[in-house]
Protein backbone atom coordinates (compact mmCIF):
# COMPACT_ATOMS: atom_id res chain seq x y z
CA UNK A 1 0.00 0.00 0.00
CA UNK A 2 1.08 3.51 -0.76
CA UNK A 3 2.76 5.12 2.25
CA UNK A 4 1.44 8.65 1.85
CA UNK A 5 -2.17 7.60 2.29
CA UNK A 6 -3.82 9.18 5.32
CA UNK A 7 -6.47 7.50 7.41
CA UNK A 8 -8.99 10.09 6.22
CA UNK A 9 -8.15 9.27 2.57
CA UNK A 10 -8.56 5.57 3.22
CA UNK A 11 -11.89 6.12 4.94
CA UNK A 12 -13.14 8.28 2.07
CA UNK A 13 -11.96 5.77 -0.55
CA UNK A 14 -13.56 2.76 1.09
CA UNK A 15 -16.74 4.79 1.54
CA UNK A 16 -16.69 5.68 -2.18
CA UNK A 17 -16.37 2.01 -3.12
CA UNK A 18 -19.18 1.00 -0.80
CA UNK A 19 -21.42 3.84 -1.98
CA UNK A 20 -20.84 2.95 -5.64
CA UNK A 21 -21.76 -0.69 -5.04
CA UNK A 22 -24.87 0.31 -3.16
CA UNK A 23 -25.87 2.74 -5.93
CA UNK A 24 -25.52 0.30 -8.84
CA UNK A 25 -27.49 -2.31 -6.89
CA UNK A 26 -30.24 0.12 -5.91
CA UNK A 27 -32.17 0.20 -9.17
CA UNK A 28 -31.96 4.00 -9.23
CA UNK A 29 -29.79 4.35 -12.33
CA UNK A 30 -29.58 8.14 -12.12
CA UNK A 31 -27.30 7.80 -9.10
CA UNK A 32 -24.59 6.14 -11.18
CA UNK A 33 -23.27 9.06 -13.34
CA UNK A 34 -22.83 11.20 -10.23
CA UNK A 35 -19.90 9.09 -9.10
CA UNK A 36 -17.84 10.36 -12.04
CA UNK A 37 -16.04 13.53 -13.08
CA UNK A 38 -16.80 15.14 -16.43
CA UNK A 39 -15.05 14.16 -18.65
CA UNK A 40 -14.44 10.68 -17.31
CA UNK A 41 -13.71 7.16 -18.45
CA UNK A 42 -16.01 4.23 -17.83
CA UNK A 43 -15.14 0.99 -19.55
CA UNK A 44 -16.49 -2.52 -19.26
CA UNK A 45 -13.91 -4.65 -21.01
CA UNK A 46 -13.19 -8.37 -21.38
CA UNK A 47 -9.89 -9.33 -19.78
CA UNK A 48 -8.90 -10.88 -23.11
CA UNK A 49 -9.00 -7.51 -24.88
CA UNK A 50 -7.30 -5.75 -21.99
CA UNK A 51 -4.37 -8.17 -21.83
CA UNK A 52 -3.90 -8.49 -25.58
CA UNK A 53 -3.95 -4.73 -26.10
CA UNK A 54 -7.18 -4.68 -28.12
CA UNK A 55 -9.01 -1.41 -27.56
CA UNK A 56 -12.58 -2.74 -27.92
CA UNK A 57 -14.72 -2.60 -24.79
CA UNK A 58 -18.19 -4.01 -24.27
CA UNK A 59 -19.15 -0.52 -23.13
CA UNK A 60 -16.89 2.53 -23.38
CA UNK A 61 -17.97 5.98 -22.24
CA UNK A 62 -15.92 9.16 -22.02
CA UNK A 63 -18.28 11.73 -20.53
CA UNK A 64 -20.86 12.05 -17.80
CA UNK A 65 -23.34 12.75 -20.60
CA UNK A 66 -22.72 9.30 -22.06
CA UNK A 67 -23.33 7.76 -18.65
CA UNK A 68 -26.61 9.66 -18.41
CA UNK A 69 -27.54 8.43 -21.88
CA UNK A 70 -26.86 4.88 -20.74
CA UNK A 71 -29.02 5.37 -17.63
CA UNK A 72 -31.79 6.68 -19.90
CA UNK A 73 -31.31 3.69 -22.22
CA UNK A 74 -31.67 1.27 -19.31
CA UNK A 75 -34.86 2.95 -18.17
CA UNK A 76 -36.51 3.76 -21.48
CA UNK A 77 -35.12 2.12 -24.59
CA UNK A 78 -33.48 -1.24 -23.83
CA UNK A 79 -35.90 -4.14 -23.70
CA UNK A 80 -34.66 -6.72 -21.22
CA UNK A 81 -35.68 -9.24 -18.64
CA UNK A 82 -35.95 -7.53 -15.26
CA UNK A 83 -33.28 -8.61 -12.80
CA UNK A 84 -31.66 -7.67 -9.53
CA UNK A 85 -27.91 -7.38 -9.30
CA UNK A 86 -25.73 -7.55 -6.21
CA UNK A 87 -22.12 -6.41 -6.10
CA UNK A 88 -19.59 -7.81 -3.68
CA UNK A 89 -16.48 -5.60 -3.84
CA UNK A 90 -13.17 -6.26 -2.13
CA UNK A 91 -11.13 -3.67 -0.26
CA UNK A 92 -9.24 -1.44 -2.69
CA UNK A 93 -5.53 -1.85 -3.26
CA UNK A 94 -4.11 1.67 -3.44
CA UNK A 95 -1.22 1.79 -5.91
CA UNK A 96 -0.50 5.48 -5.59
CA UNK A 97 -1.79 8.51 -3.76
CA UNK A 98 -0.52 11.93 -4.78
CA UNK A 99 -2.03 15.40 -4.77
CA UNK A 100 -5.58 14.20 -4.28
CA UNK A 101 -5.27 11.60 -7.03
CA UNK A 102 -5.46 7.89 -6.23
CA UNK A 103 -4.91 4.90 -8.46
CA UNK A 104 -6.58 1.83 -7.00
CA UNK A 105 -7.82 -1.62 -7.85
CA UNK A 106 -10.50 -3.82 -6.32
CA UNK A 107 -11.91 -7.25 -7.07
CA UNK A 108 -15.62 -7.53 -7.71
CA UNK A 109 -18.25 -10.20 -8.19
CA UNK A 110 -21.74 -9.43 -9.41
CA UNK A 111 -24.61 -11.85 -8.86
CA UNK A 112 -27.75 -11.72 -10.95
CA UNK A 113 -31.19 -12.77 -9.80
CA UNK A 114 -33.97 -13.01 -12.34
CA UNK A 115 -37.59 -13.18 -11.25
CA UNK A 116 -38.71 -16.73 -10.40
CA UNK A 117 -35.14 -17.92 -10.81
CA UNK A 118 -32.02 -18.78 -8.82
CA UNK A 119 -29.22 -16.30 -8.13
CA UNK A 120 -26.20 -16.88 -10.39
CA UNK A 121 -22.70 -15.49 -10.79
CA UNK A 122 -23.09 -12.85 -13.48
CA UNK A 123 -19.82 -10.99 -13.95
CA UNK A 124 -16.49 -11.29 -12.13
CA UNK A 125 -13.45 -9.09 -12.48
CA UNK A 126 -11.56 -6.18 -11.07
CA UNK A 127 -11.89 -2.43 -11.14
CA UNK A 128 -8.91 -0.38 -12.30
CA UNK A 129 -9.61 3.10 -11.03
CA UNK A 130 -8.36 6.64 -10.91
CA UNK A 131 -10.07 8.57 -8.13
CA UNK A 132 -9.71 12.33 -7.71
CA UNK A 133 -10.59 14.71 -4.93
CA UNK A 134 -13.15 17.33 -6.00
CA UNK A 135 -15.14 19.97 -4.10
CA UNK A 136 -18.02 17.47 -4.15
CA UNK A 137 -15.87 14.72 -2.62
CA UNK A 138 -14.00 11.82 -4.22
CA UNK A 139 -15.06 10.97 -7.79
CA UNK A 140 -13.96 8.47 -10.38
CA UNK A 141 -11.98 10.11 -13.16
CA UNK A 142 -11.68 6.63 -14.60
CA UNK A 143 -13.26 3.28 -13.77
CA UNK A 144 -12.36 0.30 -15.91
CA UNK A 145 -14.21 -2.93 -15.15
CA UNK A 146 -11.96 -5.68 -16.51
CA UNK A 147 -13.97 -8.88 -16.37
CA UNK A 148 -12.70 -12.45 -16.27
CA UNK A 149 -16.10 -13.92 -17.18
CA UNK A 150 -15.56 -15.51 -20.57
CA UNK A 151 -19.18 -15.65 -21.63
CA UNK A 152 -21.67 -12.93 -20.88
CA UNK A 153 -24.86 -14.76 -19.92
CA UNK A 154 -26.86 -13.31 -22.80
CA UNK A 155 -26.68 -9.61 -21.99
CA UNK A 156 -25.50 -6.94 -19.60
CA UNK A 157 -27.94 -4.09 -19.13
CA UNK A 158 -27.20 -2.42 -15.80
CA UNK A 159 -23.88 -0.75 -14.87
CA UNK A 160 -21.18 -2.90 -13.27
CA UNK B 1 -47.28 -46.84 -25.81
CA UNK B 2 -46.59 -45.74 -29.40
CA UNK B 3 -49.35 -43.16 -29.43
CA UNK B 4 -48.28 -39.92 -31.03
CA UNK B 5 -48.02 -37.14 -28.48
CA UNK B 6 -50.13 -34.07 -29.14
CA UNK B 7 -47.80 -31.79 -27.20
CA UNK B 8 -44.41 -33.34 -27.93
CA UNK B 9 -44.48 -34.47 -31.57
CA UNK B 10 -41.54 -36.40 -33.03
CA UNK B 11 -42.03 -35.29 -36.61
CA UNK B 12 -41.94 -31.74 -37.90
CA UNK B 13 -45.22 -30.61 -39.39
CA UNK B 14 -45.27 -27.59 -41.71
CA UNK B 15 -48.65 -25.86 -41.94
CA UNK B 16 -49.78 -24.34 -45.21
CA UNK B 17 -47.99 -23.94 -48.50
CA UNK B 18 -44.34 -23.27 -47.82
CA UNK B 19 -42.35 -21.97 -44.90
CA UNK B 20 -44.42 -19.11 -43.51
CA UNK B 21 -45.34 -21.12 -40.41
CA UNK B 22 -42.26 -22.48 -38.68
CA UNK B 23 -42.77 -25.42 -36.31
CA UNK B 24 -41.40 -24.85 -32.82
CA UNK B 25 -40.00 -28.37 -33.01
CA UNK B 26 -37.38 -27.07 -35.47
CA UNK B 27 -35.86 -25.22 -32.50
CA UNK B 28 -36.28 -27.85 -29.79
CA UNK B 29 -35.43 -31.27 -31.22
CA UNK B 30 -32.02 -32.76 -30.43
CA UNK B 31 -32.41 -35.11 -33.35
CA UNK B 32 -32.98 -32.26 -35.81
CA UNK B 33 -30.13 -30.31 -34.25
CA UNK B 34 -27.72 -33.16 -34.94
CA UNK B 35 -28.99 -33.39 -38.50
CA UNK B 36 -28.42 -29.64 -38.89
CA UNK B 37 -24.86 -29.94 -37.62
CA UNK B 38 -24.20 -32.76 -40.04
CA UNK B 39 -25.88 -31.28 -43.09
CA UNK B 40 -25.18 -27.55 -42.63
CA UNK B 41 -22.05 -27.21 -40.52
CA UNK B 42 -20.10 -30.34 -41.48
CA UNK B 43 -21.09 -31.01 -45.09
CA UNK B 44 -21.62 -28.99 -48.24
CA UNK B 45 -21.18 -25.61 -46.55
CA UNK B 46 -18.42 -23.14 -45.78
CA UNK B 47 -18.20 -22.03 -42.16
CA UNK B 48 -16.54 -18.88 -40.86
CA UNK B 49 -13.45 -19.49 -38.72
CA UNK B 50 -11.78 -16.09 -38.40
CA UNK B 51 -9.82 -13.25 -39.94
CA UNK B 52 -6.33 -13.48 -41.41
CA UNK B 53 -5.35 -10.46 -39.31
CA UNK B 54 -5.79 -12.59 -36.18
CA UNK B 55 -2.81 -14.72 -37.24
CA UNK B 56 -0.47 -12.36 -39.13
CA UNK B 57 2.82 -14.23 -38.60
CA UNK B 58 4.05 -17.77 -39.38
CA UNK B 59 3.21 -20.00 -36.41
CA UNK B 60 0.36 -17.79 -35.17
CA UNK B 61 -2.73 -19.76 -34.35
CA UNK B 62 -6.23 -19.14 -33.08
CA UNK B 63 -8.52 -21.79 -31.62
CA UNK B 64 -12.06 -21.43 -32.92
CA UNK B 65 -15.02 -23.63 -33.90
CA UNK B 66 -16.94 -25.06 -36.81
CA UNK B 67 -20.38 -25.97 -35.52
CA UNK B 68 -19.68 -27.78 -32.25
CA UNK B 69 -16.23 -29.04 -33.34
CA UNK B 70 -13.11 -27.30 -32.06
CA UNK B 71 -10.66 -26.28 -34.80
CA UNK B 72 -7.36 -24.43 -34.97
CA UNK B 73 -6.70 -21.77 -37.58
CA UNK B 74 -2.93 -21.57 -38.05
CA UNK B 75 -0.48 -19.87 -40.40
CA UNK B 76 2.33 -22.20 -41.40
CA UNK B 77 5.99 -21.40 -42.13
CA UNK B 78 5.17 -20.78 -45.79
CA UNK B 79 2.48 -18.25 -44.86
CA UNK B 80 -0.46 -20.47 -45.85
CA UNK B 81 -3.48 -20.79 -43.57
CA UNK B 82 -4.46 -24.24 -42.39
CA UNK B 83 -7.53 -25.19 -40.39
CA UNK B 84 -7.03 -28.35 -38.32
CA UNK B 85 -9.44 -30.18 -36.08
CA UNK B 86 -8.43 -29.99 -32.44
CA UNK B 87 -8.57 -33.75 -31.88
CA UNK B 88 -5.38 -35.78 -31.42
CA UNK B 89 -5.18 -38.72 -33.81
CA UNK B 90 -4.11 -41.00 -30.96
CA UNK B 91 -6.55 -40.80 -28.04
CA UNK B 92 -8.80 -38.09 -29.39
CA UNK B 93 -7.82 -35.46 -26.90
CA UNK B 94 -8.79 -31.85 -27.59
CA UNK B 95 -5.15 -30.96 -27.11
CA UNK B 96 -5.00 -27.25 -27.89
CA UNK B 97 -6.12 -25.41 -24.77
CA UNK B 98 -4.81 -21.86 -25.30
CA UNK B 99 -7.07 -19.72 -27.46
CA UNK B 100 -4.24 -18.14 -29.39
CA UNK B 101 -0.46 -18.16 -29.58
CA UNK B 102 2.52 -18.99 -31.74
CA UNK B 103 3.93 -22.49 -32.25
CA UNK B 104 6.40 -24.30 -34.49
CA UNK B 105 4.43 -27.51 -34.07
CA UNK B 106 1.46 -28.87 -32.15
CA UNK B 107 2.14 -31.44 -29.46
CA UNK B 108 -0.57 -33.34 -27.64
CA UNK B 109 0.54 -33.37 -23.97
CA UNK B 110 -1.00 -36.79 -23.25
CA UNK B 111 1.54 -38.94 -25.16
CA UNK B 112 3.57 -36.26 -26.92
CA UNK B 113 2.35 -36.99 -30.41
CA UNK B 114 3.52 -34.05 -32.47
CA UNK B 115 2.12 -32.52 -35.63
CA UNK B 116 3.33 -29.99 -38.16
CA UNK B 117 1.36 -26.79 -38.67
CA UNK B 118 -0.17 -28.49 -41.70
CA UNK B 119 -1.51 -31.22 -39.43
CA UNK B 120 0.90 -34.01 -40.47
CA UNK B 121 1.93 -36.42 -37.74
CA UNK B 122 5.70 -36.10 -37.36
CA UNK B 123 6.61 -37.77 -34.11
CA UNK B 124 5.34 -40.67 -32.00
CA UNK B 125 7.31 -41.43 -28.80
CA UNK B 126 8.53 -45.06 -28.51
CA UNK B 127 7.48 -45.70 -32.07
CA UNK B 128 10.40 -48.17 -32.43
CA UNK B 129 9.97 -49.51 -28.91
CA UNK B 130 12.46 -49.50 -26.06
CA UNK B 131 15.76 -51.37 -26.15
CA UNK B 132 16.46 -53.32 -22.97
CA UNK B 133 19.04 -56.07 -22.49
CA UNK B 134 19.63 -56.28 -26.23
CA UNK B 135 15.95 -56.73 -26.96
CA UNK B 136 13.37 -54.28 -28.39
CA UNK B 137 10.19 -54.09 -26.42
CA UNK B 138 6.91 -52.70 -27.66
CA UNK B 139 6.67 -49.92 -30.18
CA UNK B 140 4.16 -49.35 -32.92
CA UNK B 141 3.49 -52.18 -35.38
CA UNK B 142 5.64 -52.29 -38.50
CA UNK B 143 2.69 -51.30 -40.68
CA UNK B 144 1.99 -48.13 -38.69
CA UNK B 145 2.36 -45.17 -41.02
CA UNK B 146 2.48 -41.63 -39.66
CA UNK B 147 1.01 -40.46 -42.97
CA UNK B 148 -2.26 -42.20 -42.06
CA UNK B 149 -2.62 -40.41 -38.74
CA UNK B 150 -2.51 -36.69 -39.25
CA UNK B 151 -4.97 -34.24 -37.76
CA UNK B 152 -8.19 -33.80 -39.67
CA UNK B 153 -7.48 -30.98 -42.06
CA UNK B 154 -10.31 -28.84 -43.36
CA UNK B 155 -10.62 -27.31 -46.77
CA UNK B 156 -9.84 -23.60 -46.51
CA UNK B 157 -11.04 -20.57 -48.45
CA UNK B 158 -9.73 -17.08 -47.85
CA UNK B 159 -11.12 -13.96 -49.44
CA UNK B 160 -10.55 -10.34 -48.52
CA UNK B 161 -8.82 -11.37 -45.30
CA UNK B 162 -11.64 -13.62 -44.09
CA UNK B 163 -11.11 -17.33 -43.51
CA UNK B 164 -13.77 -19.97 -44.10
CA UNK B 165 -13.34 -23.72 -43.75
CA UNK B 166 -15.22 -26.90 -44.55
CA UNK B 167 -14.94 -30.49 -43.39
CA UNK B 168 -16.30 -31.42 -46.83
CA UNK B 169 -13.54 -31.87 -49.43
CA UNK B 170 -16.18 -31.79 -52.17
CA UNK B 171 -17.76 -28.50 -51.18
CA UNK B 172 -18.31 -26.06 -54.05
CA UNK B 173 -16.02 -23.02 -54.36
CA UNK B 174 -16.57 -20.27 -51.80
CA UNK B 175 -17.53 -17.89 -54.59
CA UNK B 176 -20.19 -20.27 -55.92
CA UNK B 177 -21.34 -20.89 -52.38
CA UNK B 178 -22.09 -17.21 -51.80
CA UNK B 179 -23.46 -16.57 -55.28
CA UNK B 180 -22.86 -13.33 -57.22
CA UNK B 181 -25.27 -11.02 -55.32
CA UNK B 182 -24.04 -11.86 -51.83
CA UNK B 183 -20.44 -12.06 -53.00
CA UNK B 184 -20.81 -8.46 -54.14
CA UNK B 185 -21.75 -7.33 -50.62
CA UNK B 186 -19.00 -9.49 -49.14
CA UNK B 187 -16.43 -7.82 -51.41
CA UNK B 188 -17.84 -4.36 -50.61
CA UNK B 189 -16.86 -4.85 -46.94
CA UNK B 190 -13.72 -6.92 -47.49
CA UNK B 191 -12.34 -5.08 -50.49
CA UNK B 192 -8.71 -6.13 -50.11
CA UNK B 193 -7.56 -3.62 -47.50
CA UNK B 194 -5.76 -5.21 -44.59
CA UNK B 195 -7.92 -5.52 -41.51
CA UNK B 196 -6.94 -4.48 -37.99
CA UNK B 197 -8.44 -6.33 -35.04
CA UNK B 198 -10.14 -4.04 -32.49
CA UNK B 199 -11.20 -6.82 -30.12
CA UNK B 200 -13.82 -9.33 -29.07
CA UNK B 201 -17.10 -9.65 -27.26
CA UNK B 202 -18.43 -13.08 -26.27
CA UNK B 203 -21.91 -13.93 -25.15
CA UNK B 204 -23.83 -17.17 -24.59
CA UNK B 205 -27.40 -16.89 -25.74
CA UNK B 206 -29.83 -19.53 -24.46
CA UNK B 207 -31.72 -20.01 -27.70
CA UNK B 208 -31.52 -22.04 -30.89
CA UNK B 209 -28.77 -20.82 -33.23
CA UNK B 210 -31.17 -20.28 -36.16
CA UNK B 211 -32.94 -17.56 -34.20
CA UNK B 212 -29.89 -15.34 -34.60
CA UNK B 213 -29.84 -15.87 -38.37
CA UNK B 214 -33.55 -15.05 -38.37
CA UNK B 215 -33.02 -11.94 -36.26
CA UNK B 216 -30.68 -10.53 -38.90
CA UNK B 217 -33.00 -11.62 -41.73
CA UNK B 218 -35.87 -9.76 -40.08
CA UNK B 219 -36.06 -6.06 -41.01
CA UNK B 220 -39.50 -5.86 -39.31
CA UNK B 221 -38.20 -5.69 -35.72
CA UNK B 222 -35.42 -3.05 -35.68
CA UNK B 223 -37.82 -0.16 -36.05
CA UNK B 224 -40.03 -1.55 -33.30
CA UNK B 225 -37.87 -3.29 -30.71
CA UNK B 226 -34.87 -1.00 -31.01
CA UNK B 227 -36.12 2.38 -29.82
CA UNK B 228 -32.63 3.73 -30.21
CA UNK B 229 -32.53 2.97 -33.93
CA UNK B 230 -35.90 4.52 -34.56
CA UNK B 231 -35.39 7.71 -32.63
CA UNK B 232 -32.08 8.55 -34.19
CA UNK B 233 -33.08 7.62 -37.70
CA UNK B 234 -30.66 4.74 -38.09
CA UNK B 235 -33.52 2.46 -39.04
CA UNK B 236 -36.68 4.03 -40.31
CA UNK B 237 -39.64 3.01 -42.39
CA UNK B 238 -38.69 5.59 -44.98
CA UNK B 239 -35.17 4.24 -45.30
CA UNK B 240 -34.42 3.23 -48.83
CA UNK B 241 -33.85 -0.47 -48.50
CA UNK B 242 -33.41 -3.71 -50.34
CA UNK B 243 -33.49 -7.34 -49.33
CA UNK B 244 -31.43 -9.68 -51.47
CA UNK B 245 -30.76 -13.42 -51.35
CA UNK B 246 -28.51 -15.88 -53.11
CA UNK B 247 -30.14 -18.25 -55.61
CA UNK B 248 -30.83 -20.84 -52.92
CA UNK B 249 -32.19 -18.30 -50.37
CA UNK B 250 -29.80 -19.34 -47.62
CA UNK B 251 -27.73 -16.16 -47.45
CA UNK B 252 -29.11 -12.65 -47.47
CA UNK B 253 -28.21 -8.99 -47.38
CA UNK B 254 -30.38 -6.34 -45.73
CA UNK B 255 -29.32 -3.08 -47.35
CA UNK B 256 -30.48 0.21 -45.92
CA UNK B 257 -29.76 3.87 -46.53
CA UNK B 258 -30.48 6.22 -43.68
CA UNK B 259 -33.51 8.42 -44.42
CA UNK B 260 -32.72 12.11 -44.69
CA UNK B 261 -36.06 13.78 -45.29
CA UNK B 262 -38.98 14.47 -43.00
CA UNK B 263 -39.61 14.49 -39.32
CA UNK B 264 -38.63 11.13 -37.90
CA UNK B 265 -41.91 10.89 -35.98
CA UNK B 266 -44.09 11.33 -39.06
CA UNK B 267 -42.41 8.56 -40.95
CA UNK B 268 -41.91 6.03 -38.21
CA UNK B 269 -45.40 5.92 -36.70
CA UNK B 270 -44.42 3.43 -34.09
CA UNK B 271 -44.94 3.62 -30.37
CA UNK B 272 -41.30 3.01 -29.59
CA UNK B 273 -40.40 6.39 -31.09
CA UNK B 274 -39.57 8.86 -28.34
CA UNK B 275 -39.80 12.42 -29.64
CA UNK B 276 -38.39 13.91 -26.45
CA UNK B 277 -35.31 11.73 -26.41
CA UNK B 278 -32.14 13.75 -26.75
CA UNK B 279 -28.63 12.50 -26.31
CA UNK B 280 -26.58 14.21 -23.65
CA UNK B 281 -23.51 13.25 -25.66
CA UNK B 282 -24.04 13.19 -29.41
CA UNK B 283 -20.67 11.58 -30.09
CA UNK B 284 -22.38 8.14 -30.01
CA UNK B 285 -23.72 9.12 -33.42
CA UNK B 286 -20.72 10.88 -34.89
CA UNK B 287 -21.25 9.20 -38.24
CA UNK B 288 -18.85 9.91 -41.09
CA UNK B 289 -19.69 8.35 -44.47
CA UNK B 290 -16.89 6.27 -46.00
CA UNK B 291 -16.20 6.01 -49.74
CA UNK B 292 -16.41 2.20 -49.76
CA UNK B 293 -20.05 2.27 -48.60
CA UNK B 294 -21.09 3.27 -52.12
CA UNK B 295 -24.40 4.61 -50.76
CA UNK B 296 -25.93 2.26 -48.20
CA UNK B 297 -25.39 3.25 -44.56
CA UNK B 298 -26.05 -0.27 -43.26
CA UNK B 299 -25.62 -3.69 -44.83
CA UNK B 300 -26.25 -6.73 -42.66
CA UNK B 301 -25.20 -9.92 -44.42
CA UNK B 302 -26.21 -13.34 -43.13
CA UNK B 303 -23.98 -16.13 -44.39
CA UNK B 304 -25.65 -19.41 -43.63
CA UNK B 305 -25.12 -21.10 -41.27
CA UNK B 306 -22.24 -19.63 -39.30
CA UNK B 307 -21.73 -15.89 -39.51
CA UNK B 308 -23.23 -12.44 -39.76
CA UNK B 309 -21.27 -9.61 -41.33
CA UNK B 310 -22.13 -6.26 -39.81
CA UNK B 311 -21.78 -2.83 -41.31
CA UNK B 312 -23.88 -0.38 -39.32
CA UNK B 313 -22.62 3.05 -40.26
CA UNK B 314 -18.96 3.12 -39.09
CA UNK B 315 -19.14 0.00 -36.95
CA UNK B 316 -18.02 -3.19 -38.67
CA UNK B 317 -17.77 -6.67 -37.19
CA UNK B 318 -18.15 -10.36 -37.79
CA UNK B 319 -20.54 -12.23 -35.51
CA UNK B 320 -19.70 -15.92 -35.32
CA UNK B 321 -22.42 -18.43 -34.39
CA UNK B 322 -21.10 -21.45 -32.44
CA UNK B 323 -23.95 -23.74 -31.40
CA UNK B 324 -23.87 -25.79 -28.24
CA UNK B 325 -26.91 -28.03 -28.27
CA UNK B 326 -30.32 -27.18 -29.73
CA UNK B 327 -31.09 -24.54 -27.11
CA UNK B 328 -27.92 -22.45 -26.85
CA UNK B 329 -25.16 -20.88 -28.89
CA UNK B 330 -22.08 -18.80 -28.30
CA UNK B 331 -22.02 -15.55 -30.22
CA UNK B 332 -18.53 -14.17 -30.79
CA UNK B 333 -18.16 -10.62 -32.07
CA UNK B 334 -14.90 -9.60 -33.71
CA UNK B 335 -14.78 -5.85 -34.27
CA UNK B 336 -12.24 -4.65 -36.80
CA UNK B 337 -11.09 -1.67 -38.78
CA UNK B 338 -8.94 -1.11 -41.85
CA UNK B 339 -5.24 -0.43 -42.20
CA UNK B 340 -5.87 3.02 -43.67
CA UNK B 341 -8.16 4.19 -40.84
CA UNK B 342 -7.15 7.44 -39.18
CA UNK B 343 -6.99 7.51 -35.39
CA UNK B 344 -10.23 9.47 -35.45
CA UNK B 345 -11.93 6.75 -37.49
CA UNK B 346 -10.66 4.04 -35.13
CA UNK B 347 -12.05 5.98 -32.15
CA UNK B 348 -15.34 6.44 -34.03
CA UNK B 349 -15.65 2.71 -34.73
CA UNK B 350 -14.94 1.96 -31.07
CA UNK B 351 -17.48 4.55 -29.87
CA UNK B 352 -20.18 3.25 -32.19
CA UNK B 353 -19.44 -0.26 -30.87
CA UNK B 354 -21.43 0.88 -27.80
CA UNK B 355 -24.54 0.33 -29.90
CA UNK B 356 -23.72 -3.32 -30.58
CA UNK B 357 -22.67 -6.44 -28.71
CA UNK B 358 -23.97 -8.06 -25.54
CA UNK B 359 -24.53 -4.72 -23.77
CA UNK B 360 -25.20 -2.60 -26.86
CA UNK B 361 -27.91 0.02 -26.98
CA UNK B 362 -29.54 -1.84 -29.86
CA UNK B 363 -28.17 -5.40 -29.76
CA UNK B 364 -28.64 -6.43 -26.14
CA UNK B 365 -32.37 -6.75 -26.67
CA UNK B 366 -31.90 -9.17 -29.59
CA UNK B 367 -30.36 -11.77 -27.29
CA UNK B 368 -33.15 -11.23 -24.79
CA UNK B 369 -35.99 -11.81 -27.27
CA UNK B 370 -34.26 -14.95 -28.59
CA UNK B 371 -34.09 -16.35 -25.05
CA UNK B 372 -37.78 -15.72 -24.45
CA UNK B 373 -38.83 -17.27 -27.76
CA UNK B 374 -36.83 -20.39 -26.94
CA UNK B 375 -38.52 -20.63 -23.53
CA UNK B 376 -41.93 -20.81 -25.17
CA UNK B 377 -40.78 -23.19 -27.93
CA UNK B 378 -39.62 -25.68 -25.32
CA UNK B 379 -42.95 -25.59 -23.51
CA UNK B 380 -45.19 -26.29 -26.51
CA UNK B 381 -43.19 -27.78 -29.38
CA UNK B 382 -46.41 -28.76 -31.24
CA UNK B 383 -47.03 -25.07 -32.04
CA UNK B 384 -45.51 -22.87 -34.74
CA UNK B 385 -44.25 -19.32 -35.31
CA UNK B 386 -45.57 -17.02 -38.04
CA UNK B 387 -43.49 -15.35 -40.72
CA UNK B 388 -46.22 -13.99 -42.98
CA UNK B 389 -45.39 -10.30 -43.25
CA UNK B 390 -45.29 -9.62 -46.96
CA UNK B 391 -47.15 -12.84 -47.79
CA UNK B 392 -46.10 -16.45 -48.23
CA UNK B 393 -43.59 -15.98 -51.01
CA UNK B 394 -39.81 -15.93 -51.12
CA UNK B 395 -38.54 -13.01 -53.19
CA UNK B 396 -36.07 -10.14 -53.19
CA UNK B 397 -37.73 -6.84 -52.32
CA UNK B 398 -37.15 -3.10 -52.49
CA UNK B 399 -38.66 -2.53 -49.04
CA UNK B 400 -38.31 -3.93 -45.54
CA UNK B 401 -41.93 -4.61 -44.61
CA UNK B 402 -41.56 -8.33 -45.12
CA UNK B 403 -40.28 -11.53 -43.54
CA UNK B 404 -39.34 -12.97 -46.90
CA UNK B 405 -35.74 -13.69 -45.91
CA UNK B 406 -36.85 -15.93 -43.03
CA UNK B 407 -39.18 -17.81 -45.36
CA UNK B 408 -36.30 -18.13 -47.80
CA UNK B 409 -33.96 -19.58 -45.19
CA UNK B 410 -36.54 -22.19 -44.22
CA UNK B 411 -37.24 -23.06 -47.83
CA UNK B 412 -33.54 -23.92 -48.06
CA UNK B 413 -33.64 -25.64 -44.65
CA UNK B 414 -36.43 -27.90 -45.87
CA UNK B 415 -34.60 -28.69 -49.12
CA UNK B 416 -31.55 -29.88 -47.20
CA UNK B 417 -33.16 -31.39 -44.13
CA UNK B 418 -35.89 -33.30 -45.96
CA UNK B 419 -33.59 -34.63 -48.68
Amino acid sequence: MSTNLTFEDWLALTQLYADYAAAVDSGDWDLWPEFFTDPCVYRLQPRENHERGFPLATLSFTSKGMLKDRAYGIKETLFHDPYYQRHVVGAPVVRSAENGRFTCEANYAVFRTKLSDASTVFNVGRYLDTVVRTPAGLKFASRECIYDSEMIPNSIIYPI
Amino acid sequence: MNEASAVFPREVHWEGDGTHRIPFLAYTSDELHKRELERFFYKGHWCYVGLEAEIPNPGDYQRTAVGERSVIMVRDAGGAINVLENVCAHRGMRFCRERHGNRKEFVCPYHQWSYTLKGDLQGVPFRRGVKQDGQVHGGMPADFKTADHGLTRLKVATRGGVVFASFDADVESFEDYLGPAILGYFDRLFNGRKLTILGYNRQRIPGNWKLMQENIKDPYHPGLLHTWFVTFGLWRADNKSQLKMDGRHRHAAMISTRGQAGNAEEVTQVSSFKASMQLNDASFLDIVPEPWWGGPTAVMTTIFPSVILQQQVNSVSTRHIQPNGHGSFDFVWTHFGFEDDSDEMTQRRLRQANLFGPAGFVSADDGEVIEFSQQAFESKPFHRALAELGGHEVENTEHMVTETLIRGMYRYWREVMEA
